[in-house]
């Protein structure tokens, strides 16, 4: 069997082939048979997720587990629904200062000349070497002199100063949005500010969409136990694990709420992958 | 003086635009480096104001912390094996992604890229290696009767690491793969063609002398997000072996950095492993981006 290359069939040998596709089949169920699992857990009822030996898929499917979520989530003094507007407030709020701020920047730095350009473009650079978690400390004692703990600032602004975005919308408007554009645009009048929104927004959409979808995914899974103590500022999967840290007869529910908290992540992914794959092919770092 | 004002007037657009993310980003990312460097020598637990001590908190942390040497240990060579393979990961599984039909293509992208975005599914690998026998792993081996009682896999030292690892491998497929996807479909297939003239005989040769050096930008990026990567994982971990894991196994310094600033508030000591662990980080950044480049 030969693979069928799209529009180049050059240099391909069958013994190749058939590595390549094992490799493929082995690194696909080690990447899909524990989703895959996970998936199961949640539609097997309480007495197959503790029977030996084990088994792999549900013998009698079930969505009690979901109804069971739903009836304790019924129960919480909080609703669940506010638990979930603060999440989407959060995720939503998050990820539009960050487009805003970040796309302005990453404008000013692809198209304008103007000193301190490269310190900041280094700065960022920079800032990608190292993870967050080194910066907690530091960042939770600011945050807390600031006043804004048990407030949705303290998990909102800080998502603003994220430079992974900065550093993709720069790439992608360099090598997307042609100076001959801009600099019609400048001598029809235009300000830099409805250049940017009206003429290189509209350009660079796969990017700030992308955007989106990297904040979402970062603030989507963030619990923010460190910052937020009042339970009706909790976002929805701190709330969740609450109610799945009940014990082991929590199993079942457990399997439900992850599923539930990943459906919605990679739903957003789906959608926009084409959007997302374009961004990442000028994400590249210049090799001087 | 008078030259930067007159810049500063002349170019104001361009730094009203830059100033608000910049204000942002240094009040959380830059402020936070130069704070954690300040505290770093001091004692500070919040309540008190902090006090100077000097190069004490350093000192410590050689001479009297056992359990942080143990984290030193740990986090280098996690970072060691995790860095390179989840980066090599990314690349052969793209690259062999690559070579299929576009919808296929899309299907597979998403199964790979899928565990890295899934919020808290890594949680099924508790239960794939549930120490009882309804663990999975356990339930199968005891029933095929290769083991005859089930093994403590997230509480045996001896486990730990290794599975720690699969695990962390297995939702590391994250920005980096993307990357590498997205540098292989902008490679223009017209070079393949030429090098088929120009006597490439085989997919090796082809990746070895077109698709890599073409790809190279994207590679250098990939590099500095995996490396980042391997360095934090913390609470993955933490949530996979638990607060105290047995003989410190899987302890990370970011961990150790978490129990003392939240759990004891020494925000002094803490801020003295975050400052080493941050100029580590640069520097193995420095070290293999020179590597990188030399390659290239």
């Amino acid at each position: 069997m030969r693979l069928r290359i799209s529009n180049r069939r050059l240099a391909r040998s069958t013994a190749g082939d058939a590595a390549i596709l094992t490799l493929l089949a082995l690194g696909a169920i080690y990447m899909a048979l524990p989703m895959f699992y996970a998936i199961c857990q949640a539609f097997k009822p309480l007495n197959e997720l503790f029977i030996f030996p084990p088994q792999f898929l549900p013998r009698h499917p079930t969505l009690s587990n979901f109804s069971d979520l739903f009836l304790l989530m019924a129960q919480s003094w909080v609703p669940v629904s506010r638990y979930l507007f603060n999440s989407l407030f959060i995720v939503g709020a998050g990820s539009a200062g960050n487009v805003i701020l970040g796309s302005l920047c990453a404008y000013a730095l692809a198209k304008h000349d103007f000193r301190g350009r490269q310190l900041i473009n280094n700065l960022i650079l920079f800032s990608l070497m190292f993870a967050g978690s080194v910066l907690v400390i530091p960042r939770y004692l600011i945050i807390s002199y600031l006043g804004w703990i048990n407030t949705y600032a303290a998990l909102v602004i800080p998502a603003w100063g994220t430079t992974l975005g900065v550093f993709l919308m720069r790439n992608f408007i360099t090598h997307m949005v042609h100076d001959s554009l801009l600099e019609a645009a400048r001598i029809d009048g235009a300000s830099e500010w409805y250049i940017h929104w009206k003429i290189v927004m509209p350009i660079v959409k796969p990017a700030w969409l992308t955007l989106i979808i990297l904040n979402f995914q970062q603030l989507w899974g963030d619990q923010g136990a460190l910052f937020i103590y009042s339970e009706e500022l909790k976002p929805l999967p701190y709330a969740l694990g609450q109610i799945i840290g009940g014990g082991v007869g929590r199993a079942g529910v457990a399997a439900a709420v992850s599923v539930l908290l990943m459906t919605v992540p990679i739903t957003v992914f789906v959608i926009n992958q084409s959007r997302i794959v374009q961004t990442m092919g000028t994400s590249g770092i210049a090799g001087e | 003086m008078k030259a930067f004002w007159l810049e500063l007037r002349e170019k104001r657009v361009s730094y009203l635009f830059v100033a608000p993310f910049l204000l942002v980003f240094t009040v959380f990312v830059l402020a936070p480096i130069l704070i954690a460097m300040g505290l770093s020598f001091t004692y500070f637990n919040m309540v008190e104001p902090p006090r100077w001590v000097g190069w004490s908190n350093y000192l410590a942390l050689f001479l009297e912390d056992d359990v942080f040497l143990i984290a030193v240990k740990n986090t280098l060579l996690f970072a060691a094996i995790t860095g390179p393979l989840s980066y090599a990961l990314c690349f052969i599984f793209a690259w062999l992604i690559n070579e299929l039909k576009p919808r296929i293509r899309a299907i597979l992208t998403l199964l790979f890229y899928a565990p890295s975005i899934s919020a808290n599914a890594f949680m099924i690998w508790t239960v794939l290696f549930s120490g009882d026998a309804y663990g999975y792993i356990n339930g199968i081996l005891l029933y095929w009767g290769i083991i005859d009682k089930p093994i403590q896999w997230l509480v045996d030292p001896r486990w730990m690491m290794p599975i720690v690892i699969v695990v962390i491998l297995w939702m590391s497929l994250g920005v980096s793969f993307l990357t590498f996807i997205a540098g292989l479909q902008g490679i223009d297939p017209i070079y393949y063609e030429a090098g088929a003239i120009d006597g490439i005989r085989n997919r090796w040769q082809e990746l070895w002398y077109i698709t890599l050096p073409m790809m190279k930008h994207h590679l250098m990026f990939g590099a500095i997000i995996s490396i980042t990567n391997s360095f934090a994982a913390a609470d993955q971990i933490q949530a996979l072996t638990g607060t105290a894991p047995t003989d410190w196994a899987t302890w990370t310094i970011v961990q150790h950095i978490n129990d003392y600033g939240y759990v004891r508030y020494e925000m002094g000591y803490a801020s003295a492993m975050a400052v080493l662990l941050f100029i580590t980080m640069v520097l193995v950044q420095r070290l293999v981006q020179r590597l990188l480049r030399r390659i290239a």
